[in-house]
C-alpha cells in the first residue's frame, strides 16, 4: 500500500524529520540522515556559514533531503520573514519553519506572530511549517492563514520530557485538516512511536538524537519507531477497555427483555 | 522600577548569615528540583554545597547539554581605544597608569577585522575605554559600519550609554551588549572607582536595561571576581541576569566569570577565587538559570578552560589580545590585563572538537546585510 506524507509539492516515505543544533559534529549528519531514512531537516540560518565550506552544514546535506530552513532568533514576524527571504535568496529552498520566540526561559513558540509570518510568506511562495504552542484557535487561523502543517511541540524544547502536550495534540489532530508534526520535546523513540500512532502525520527530533551517546543508532532506532508508530496507525489498533468485561454485568438483565 | 529597586531589596538582606545556615542535606533537596528559586542559587552558592560539588557538576552538564547540546560558541575581543577618564583601580587603562594611548584609525579597524576574519570567527566584541573625547559613539557605530562587512554579529563592550546611544549603536548594526558592574557591593565599587564618570553605580547597573529598551539582542553582565567575597557577587550576578531574563524576555542574557587577571599597575586582588570556586559559581548558576549562555575567557589558562568546557559554559573567546591593534601588530603593546590561553582560533577549534563538542563560529545573521537579498527575491 501506497503512504506517503505530502506536504506541499512534495510527496515523503518518511515521517521523521531531523533537526541539526545540538551535534557535536556536522559529519554526523549524514549518517544520522543515512541510518533514520529522514527526507526532510531543518537547519537554522543563523547557522549557515556560507563563506566557510568546513563549517557550512549545508555541504554535509545531499541533494535528494528536504532543506528546511528555520527562522531561529526570530523575535517577531517580521524578523522571521527576513530570515525567511534570506534563506531563500542563498538558495535554501522555498520551505520554511517559522520558530518566533520572545520568551528566552521556556522556549515557548508565538503563536500571534507566528500567524502574521504565515499570512505574508504563504503568499510569497513558500511552504510554510509553523513550530507552535498546541492551541486549536491558533492552529485554525494557521492553516486559513495558509500553513502546508502545523508543528505543535510536544514538551518545551530541549527538555526529552515526552508528550506532555498529548491532550492537545490529539485535539489538533482530530480537527485540523493539515499535518500535524510533534517538534521538540520528544525524548525517546517509544513516545515517537505514540506520536505518530494516534495519528501525528510526523515527529521532528533533535536533542534526543544529537545528545545521544550514540547519535546514529539512535537515530536508527527513531526511524524504526516511526515506522512502527505509522503501521500501526494504518492497522487500526483494537479498543482498548478501561474495565476487563464484567462477567456478571450490571446491565445483563435487560437481555431477557 | 529597574535593578535598582530589586538590587537594594537584597541588598537589605544578611545574605551570608542566610548562606551559612544551609545544610549538606537542604543542598542535596535542592539538587533534587527541576526548577530553583533565588533562595536555592543561594544555597548552592552557600559553604555546604561544597561538598556536593561533583553532584552539582553533573546536573550543570545534563542541563547544559540538554538546552544547547554539544556546542561552544567561540568570539573574539578586539580593542578600539584605550583612552580612558575612569580609575578603576584594578584596570591597566586606568587614567592614572602611564602608558600609551592609543585609538585605531579606521583604516586600522579594517586592517584588523580581515586578520580576524582570516580565522574564521564571525562574533566579534569590540571595545574601548571610557572616553567621549577620543572614542565617542559617533567613532564606535563608524567603526561597527566596518566591522560588520567581515562579521555576522558585532557586540560592544564600551561605557555606559543612554538608551537613544544604544539605538543609534543598534542601527549601526550592533546585535549584543556586555557590560560587567564589576562589583555589586556599592561600598567597594565606591572605593575601588574613585575618580571618572563610572563612579555612578546606578547607571552602569541600570545600562543593560536601557540597551533592551534600544532593542538590543543579546545582553551579557558579570562581576571581576577577586574585588569582593565571590558567593555575593556570584549571587547578584545571578539575581541581575534572572531580572533581566524576566523584563526582556525576547533578549538572550549571558553571564561571564572574569576572575581578576595581573595587570599594569600594582593591585592585587583582595579575595581570593579558586578554580573550585569558579566551578561552583559555573554551576549554582546554570541549575538556577538553565537555559543562559555562561562565558569563559582566555583570562582563564588552558588546561582550566578545557576542563570547565563541560561544566556549564557555552561561549569561548579565542585568539585574544587586549592590546590596541593586537590582531594584527607584530609586538604586543601594553594590554588592559595578561591573557592567560594563548592558543590561536585553530587550535581552540582543535581542542574544542576532540573534546566532542562543535566549535561554533556563527550563531547570528545580520538581518539587514541580507537587505539586498531579500528585495530582489520578492516578486
Amino acid at each position: 500500500m501506497e503512504d506517503k506524507l505530502k506536504i506541499g509539492d512534495k510527496e515523503l516515505d518518511s515521517r521523521l524529520f531531523i533537526g541539526t543544533g545540538k551535534f557535536a559534529d556536522y559529519s554526523l549528519i549524514p549518517k544520522v540522515i543515512e541510518s533514520s531514512k529522514a527526507q526532510v531537516v531543518t537547519v537554522a540560518l543563523r547557522r549557515v556559514d556560507f563563506g566557510t565550506p568546513e563549517e557550512n552544514m549545508l555541504t554535509f546535506l545531499s541533494q535528494n533531503i528536504v532543506l528546511m530552513p528555520n527562522t531561529s532568533g526570530a523575535r517577531n514576524a517580521s524578523e522571521a520573514i527576513r530570515i525567511a527571504r534570506i534563506a531563500r535568496a542563498a538558495g535554501c529552498g522555498n520551505w520554511v519553519k517559522i520558530e518566533i520566540i520572545n520568551d528566552q526561559k521556556y522556549l515557548l513558540p508565538n503563536n500571534f506572530e507566528t500567524i502574521k509570518a504565515i499570512e505574508v510568506l504563504a503568499k510569497d511562495g513558500f511552504i510554510v511549517l509553523p513550530y507552535m504552542s498546541p492551541d486549536l484557535t491558533a492552529a485554525k487561523m494557521m492553516a486559513e492563514a495558509g500553513a502546508a502543517a502545523i508543528m505543535p511541540l510536544g514538551a518545551p524544547i530541549g527538555t526529552n520530557r515526552g508528550l506532555k502536550t498529548r491532550e492537545l495534540i490529539q485535539i489538533l489532530i482530530s480537527e485540523i485538516n493539515l499535518p500535524i508534526i510533534v517538534d521538540a520535546g520528544i525524548g525517546r523513540p517509544s513516545e515517537a512511536a505514540e506520536a505518530i500512532e494516534m495519528g501525528a502525520a510526523a515527529v521532528l527530533v533533535n536533542t534526543a538524537i544529537a545528545t545521544a551517546d550514540d547519535p546514529v543508532l539512535m537515530a536508527e532506532a527513531f526511524g524504526q519507531a516511526v515506522d512502527a508508530g505509522r503501521k500501526a496507525y494504518l492497522a487500526g489498533p483494537g479498543a482498548t477497555h478501561q474495565f476487563a468485561e464484567a462477567s456478571s454485568p450490571l446491565t445483563g438483565f435487560l437481555r431477557n427483555e | 522600577m529597574t535593578f535598582n529597586d530589586e538590587a537594594e531589596r537584597f541588598q537589605n538582606l544578611n545574605l551570608t548569615n542566610m548562606m551559612e545556615r544551609f545544610t549538606p542535606f537542604q543542598i542535596d533537596q535542592i539538587l533534587a528540583k527541576s526548577e530553583i528559586q533565588w533562595q536555592e542559587f543561594l544555597g548552592l552558592l552557600s559553604p555546604a554545597a561544597t561538598g556536593l560539588l561533583e553532584n552539582m557538576a553533573q546536573a550543570a552538564h545534563k542541563l547544559t547539554i540538554e538546552h544547547f547540546g554539544r556546542t561552544i560558541l567561540l568570539y573574539t575581543p578586539l580593542y578600539l581605544s584605550n583612552y580612558c577618564v575612569n580609575q578603576c583601580v584594578y584596570c591597566g587603562f586606568n587614567q592614572a597608569n602611564d602608558i600609551p594611548r592609543r585609538k585605531l584609525t579606521l583604516h586600522e579597524v579594517e586592517l584588523e577585522a580581515q586578520a580576524i576574519s582570516i580565522t574564521g570567527l564571525q562574533h566579534l566584541l569590540i571595545l574601548t575605554g571610557e572616553s567621549r573625547q577620543h572614542s565617542p559613539v559617533s567613532y564606535i557605530a563608524d567603526c561597527v559600519s566596518i566591522l560588520r562587512k567581515y562579521f555576522s554579529s558585532i557586540s560592544i563592550e564600551v561605557y555606559p550609554l543612554s538608551t537613544e546611544e544604544y539605538a543609534d549603536l543598534i542601527s549601526a548594526g550592533v546585535d549584543g551588549l556586555t557590560i560587567y558592574q564589576e562589583v555589586y557591593d556599592q561600598q567597594i565599587y565606591q572605593r575601588l572607582h574613585p575618580a571618572g564618570p563610572k563612579r555612578n553605580y546606578s547607571y552602569r547597573l541600570t545600562s543593560p536595561e536601557r540597551a533592551g529598551d534600544a532593542g538590543i539582542r543579546t545582553i551579557n553582565i558579570g562581576a571581576l571576581l577577586g574585588l569582593n567575597d565571590w558567593r555575593y557577587e556570584v549571587f547578584f550576578t545571578g539575581i541581575h541576569a534572572a531580572y533581566l531574563q524576566n523584563k526582556f524576555p525576547d533578549i538572550e542574557v549571558g553571564v561571564s566569570f572574569p576572575r581578576m587577571r595581573p595587570q599594569f599597575g600594582d593591585f592585587e586582588p583582595e579575595y581570593r577565587v579558586s578554580d573550585s570556586d569558579l566551578v561552583q559559581s559555573i554551576a549554582a548558576l546554570r541549575l538556577f538559570l538553565p537555559r543562559i549562555g555562561i562565558t569563559i575567557s582566555t583570562r582563564e589558562n588552558a588546561f582550566l578552560r578545557d576542563n570547565l568546557l563541560k561544566l556549564g559554559v557555552t561561549k569561548m573567546s579565542a585568539g585574544s589580545s587586549t592590546a590596541i591593534g593586537g590582531h594584527t601588530d607584530a609586538i604586543d603593546s601594553i594590554g588592559q590585563f595578561e591573557i592567560s590561553d594563548r592558543r590561536t582560533v585553530k587550535e581552540m577549534r582543535e581542542t574544542i572538537s576532540k573534546a566532542g563538542y562543535k566549535p561554533i563560529l556563527k550563531d547570528w545573521h545580520d538581518l539587514n546585510a541580507g537587505r539586498i537579498d531579500e528585495t530582489t527575491s520578492v516578486t
